[in-house]
C-alpha cells in the first residue's frame, strides 16, 4: 500500500512496426501526489505523449505496454477491463490533448458533446444534464453560454475550443488532469489565457496535473516538480527549482543553454547532431553521441541513477566522474 | 537615431496594402484587410523581426513584398529601387529569397537535394556549365553544414533541423542580399532550434545578408533582431530598436504580449506580473473602428473607437501607433485587469 495518488512503475512501452520495435517508453518510474503539478518535459519523440497515453491505458496498435504497472489509488491499470477502465477514465484521470481543433467531432454541437460527457460518467437526467453543461462552460470562461453550447466546433476560436476541452474535462472533476501540451496550438496571448485558468481551477478543485510540454518557460511557470525525458526515459527529475538553477544532467544543461536568455543576447549554444532514431538507440547512453562530455563508459553502459536530494536525481556519468575526481580516484 | 541615418536603407515599405476579397454573400465580396497600411524600412545588413498573433498579417506582410500576392496598393523599394516592373520584379526575385516555416511541405518530395537546392538556379539560368552548377551545390551545402555527400539523397531521408538547413541552402542559391524568414524555427525542437539561428547568424555576418524575421517566439526575434516590429490586425503598432521594444514597450499590446511570454526561469515566472488580455483576436473581417486594439485593450476609451492612431516617433527611434501611449506611461490612465 502507497499513498501515492499515481504510480507508475518501470513502464515499458513499444510500437511494433515493420522496421522493428520502437521502445517509445523505456523503463520509466514516478509518483504523482495530490494537488502536485508535475511537468514532462523533452523534445518530440521522447516518449512524452506516449506515457502519458500509456496511463490513460489509450494506446492504439500497433503500441502496446510491456511491461511495468501504472497504479492509480492502488489499483493496478495495466490489464484491467475496458468496462472498469471507462469508469476511471474521464471521472478519475482526464485528459486534454494538443489540439483542440481535431479532438472535437465537427458534426455535433459543443453543447452536445458536454452533454454526452456528462451522461456518462454521472447520474443527472434530463434537464439537469444541460443546466450542469452550462454551469461547467461558465466556469472555465465562455462568453454566453446558452448561445455558445448550440454552436458546431468550427465557430469557436482555437483558445474558445480549448477551453471547452478543459470544460468536457472538468465534467467529473476528476482526481489528475494529464495536459498533452495544451497550449502548443495557440497564441501567447491566449495561451496565458488558458494557464491562468488551469491554475484557477486546479486551485479550485485541488486536482493533480501532469503538464507535458516541450516549451520550458511553460513549465517554469506551471510546474512543482518536472522531469526531464530523453529517448523514452527520464533522465533527471528534480523541482522547478533545481531543475532550472541546477541541472545535473548534460542533456538538461544543453537544453537551458540552448534557448535564447531575456538578459543578454550571447550566442546560443545548442546541442551539437540530430534528434535521436529511436529505432537505433545506442548501447550506453542514449545521449552520448550528441554530448559534449561523452566518456568512454557513456558508450557502453547505461549511468545508474544518482540521487542529489529527496527530489533530484539524474542519469549521468559525468555525476559520477565529478565524485571521483573529487576524492582523488581518477585525474 | 543617428546610427541608424548613416546606414544605407535596403528596403523600404510604404503604406502596404494586402487585401483579399471574400466572398460574403451572393455575388457579394467583402475585402479582408490582411495587411492594411504597413510602413517600414529595413537598413542594410540588420535584421528586422516582426511579431504577432497567428492571423495578424506578418507572413502576407512577407508574401506580399517576396511578390508572392500582387499587391492592392503602396510602394516597395528596393536598393532605392521601384519594384513595379516585371524587369524590376524578377531582379528582386534574385537579390531577394525566401525560407519558409515547414520544412516538411517546403521541400519536393520528389526531388534529390541538390535540385533542390539549385532550382533557383535553373530558373533563373545562373550557370553556364553542369560542373558550375555542381560546384554551386557543394558550396552551399557546406555553407549551412551540410555534407555535400548528401546531395544525391531525398528530402525524407533528413531531420527536420537538416531540412531547414537545405531550405536554407536553396535560399542562398543566388546570392542575395535580403532574406525573409518566415517562421523559420517554429517547427523545430529546443535544442535543433539554437543550431538554425546560429546558422542564420554567422551566415549574416559572413554574407553581410540582410534579414526580415518573421516568428512569434518572442524570445528567438528578441534574440536574434536588431530591430522588432509588432503587428495587430494587419497594422504595426509599435517598431523600434529590440532593447527599447523589449525592455520600454509603449503601445498596451506590445505590453500584454510581452507580459504573456512564459519566461523559462521559475523565481522571475513568480515574480512577474501578468496583464491577461480578454477575448480573442477580432475577425480582420469586422475589425473594430478606430484602433483595431481598442476591443481587448485595457487602457481603451470612447475616442479610440474614433481615430485611427498612426505611427509617431516616441523618441529614441521608437514608433508606437497609440493615441494615449504617453498618458499611460506617466500613469495618468490604469488598467483595469492587472493579475
Amino acid at each position: 500500500m502507497s499513498n501515492h495518488l499515481l504510480e507508475v512503475n518501470n513502464l515499458k512501452t513499444s510500437f511494433f512496426i515493420p522496421a522493428g520495435e520502437v521502445k517509445a517508453v523505456d523503463d520509466v518510474s514516478f509518483t504523482l501526489d495530490k494537488g502536485e503539478v508535475l511537468g514532462i518535459v523533452g523534445e518530440s519523440g521522447s516518449g512524452k505523449s506516449v506515457t502519458a497515453y500509456s496511463i490513460m491505458q489509450i494506446l492504439s496498435k500497433p503500441g502496446e505496454i510491456v511491461g511495468g504497472s501504472v497504479k492509480f489509488d492502488n489499483q493496478e491499470l495495466v490489464g484491467m477491463s475496458e468496462a472498469q477502465l471507462r469508469k476511471i477514465r474521464g471521472a478519475k484521470i482526464s485528459i486534454i490533448f494538443q489540439d483542440p481543433m481535431t479532438s472535437l467531432n465537427p458534426v455535433y454541437t459543443v453543447g452536445n458533446q458536454i452533454d454526452e460527457a456528462i451522461k456518462l460518467h454521472t447520474n443527472l437526467k434530463g434537464d439537469q444534464v444541460h443546466k450542469k453543461t452550462i454551469e461547467i462552460l461558465t466556469q472555465v470562461g465562455v462568453n454566453d453560454p446558452e448561445k455558445r453550447a448550440k454552436q458546431y466546433p468550427f465557430e469557436f476560436s482555437g483558445g474558445m475550443l480549448q477551453r471547452v476541452m478543459i470544460a468536457m474535462a472538468l465534467v467529473c472533476e476528476p482526481d489528475i488532469l494529464i495536459a498533452d501540451e495544451p497550449t502548443t496550438a495557440l497564441d501567447v496571448t491566449i495561451q496565458a489565457q488558458i494557464m491562468e485558468l488551469m491554475r484557477e481551477l486546479q486551485k479550485k478543485l485541488g486536482m493533480s496535473i501532469i503538464l507535458i510540454t516541450h516549451d520550458l518557460g511553460v513549465v517554469a511557470d506551471m510546474c512543482d516538480k518536472i522531469q526531464v525525458m530523453y529517448a523514452g526515459k527520464i533522465v533527471e527529475r528534480g523541482t522547478a527549482k533545481e531543475i532550472f538553477y541546477n541541472p545535473k544532467h548534460e542533456y538538461t544543461k544543453g537544453l537551458l543553454k540552448s534557448i535564447p536568455s531575456t538578459q543578454n543576447k550571447k550566442k546560443l549554444i545548442p546541442i551539437q547532431g540530430n534528434p535521436i532514431d529511436l529505432l537505433n538507440i545506442p548501447k550506453g547512453c542514449a545521449f552520448s553521441p550528441r554530448c559534449e562530455q561523452c566518456m568512454k563508459i557513456c558508450l557502453e553502459q547505461y549511468p545508474a541513477v544518482k540521487v542529489f536530494s529527496e527530489t533530484q536525481q539524474a542519469s549521468c556519468w559525468m555525476n559520477v566522474f565529478k565524485e571521483l575526481k573529487g576524492s582523488g580516484t581518477v585525474e | 537615431m543617428s546610427k541608424n541615418k548613416e546606414k544605407e536603407i535596403l528596403l523600404e515599405v510604404k503604406n502596404l496594402k494586402q487585401y483579399f476579397p471574400i466572398t460574403t454573400g451572393f455575388g457579394k465580396t467583402t475585402p479582408l484587410k490582411a495587411v492594411d497600411d504597413v510602413s517600414f524600412k529595413i537598413y542594410k545588413g540588420e535584421t528586422l523581426g516582426l511579431v504577432g498573433e497567428s492571423g495578424c498579417g506578418k507572413t502576407t506582410t512577407g508574401r506580399t513584398i517576396m511578390q508572392l500576392y500582387k499587391k492592392t496598393d503602396g510602394d516597395i523599394k528596393f536598393n532605392g529601387e521601384h519594384v513595379e516592373t516585371k524587369e524590376q520584379i524578377k531582379d528582386f526575385k534574385i537579390k531577394t529569397s525566401m525560407v519558409f516555416q515547414d520544412p516538411y511541405s517546403s521541400l519536393d518530395p520528389r526531388m534529390t537535394v541538390g535540385d533542390i537546392i539549385a532550382e533557383p538556379l535553373d530558373v533563373h539560368h545562373l550557370y553556364s556549365s553542369v560542373k558550375e552548377r555542381q560546384n554551386k551545390i557543394e558550396k552551399l551545402m557546406s555553407l549551412v553544414g551540410l555534407s555535400s555527400e548528401h546531395a544525391t539523397r531525398y528530402a525524407h531521408e533528413f531531420s527536420g533541423g537538416q531540412r531547414q538547413r537545405i531550405g536554407i541552402a536553396r535560399a542562398l542559391a543566388t546570392d542575395p542580399e535580403f532574406i525573409i524568414c518566415d517562421e523559420p524555427v517554429s517547427a523545430l525542437d529546443v535544442s535543433i532550434q539554437a543550431q538554425i539561428i546560429n546558422t542564420f547568424e554567422d551566415l549574416q555576418k559572413n554574407l553581410g545578408l540582410t534579414y526580415l524575421f518573421i516568428a512569434h517566439d518572442i524570445l528567438v526575434v528578441k534574440h536574434i533582431s536588431d530591430r522588432i516590429a509588432v503587428m495587430y490586425l494587419g497594422k504595426i503598432v509599435e517598431i523600434g530598436d529590440t532593447d527599447e521594444v523589449y525592455n520600454h514597450p509603449k503601445h498596451p499590446y506590445t505590453k500584454s504580449l510581452l507580459s504573456a511570454v512564459p519566461i523559462p526561469d521559475p523565481n522571475t515566472m513568480m515574480e512577474k506580473k501578468r496583464i491577461v488580455l480578454e477575448g480573442d483576436i477580432p475577425s480582420p473581417l469586422n475589425a473594430p473602428s478606430g484602433c483595431a486594439f481598442r476591443t481587448r485593450c485595457p487602457y481603451a476609451s470612447e475616442e479610440c473607437a474614433q481615430k485611427v492612431p498612426i505611427l509617431e516617433n516616441v523618441g529614441s527611434n521608437q514608433d508606437v501607433a497609440c493615441l494615449f501611449w504617453k498618458d499611460i506611461q506617466d500613469g495618468i490612465r490604469t488598467p483595469n485587469n492587472l493579475v
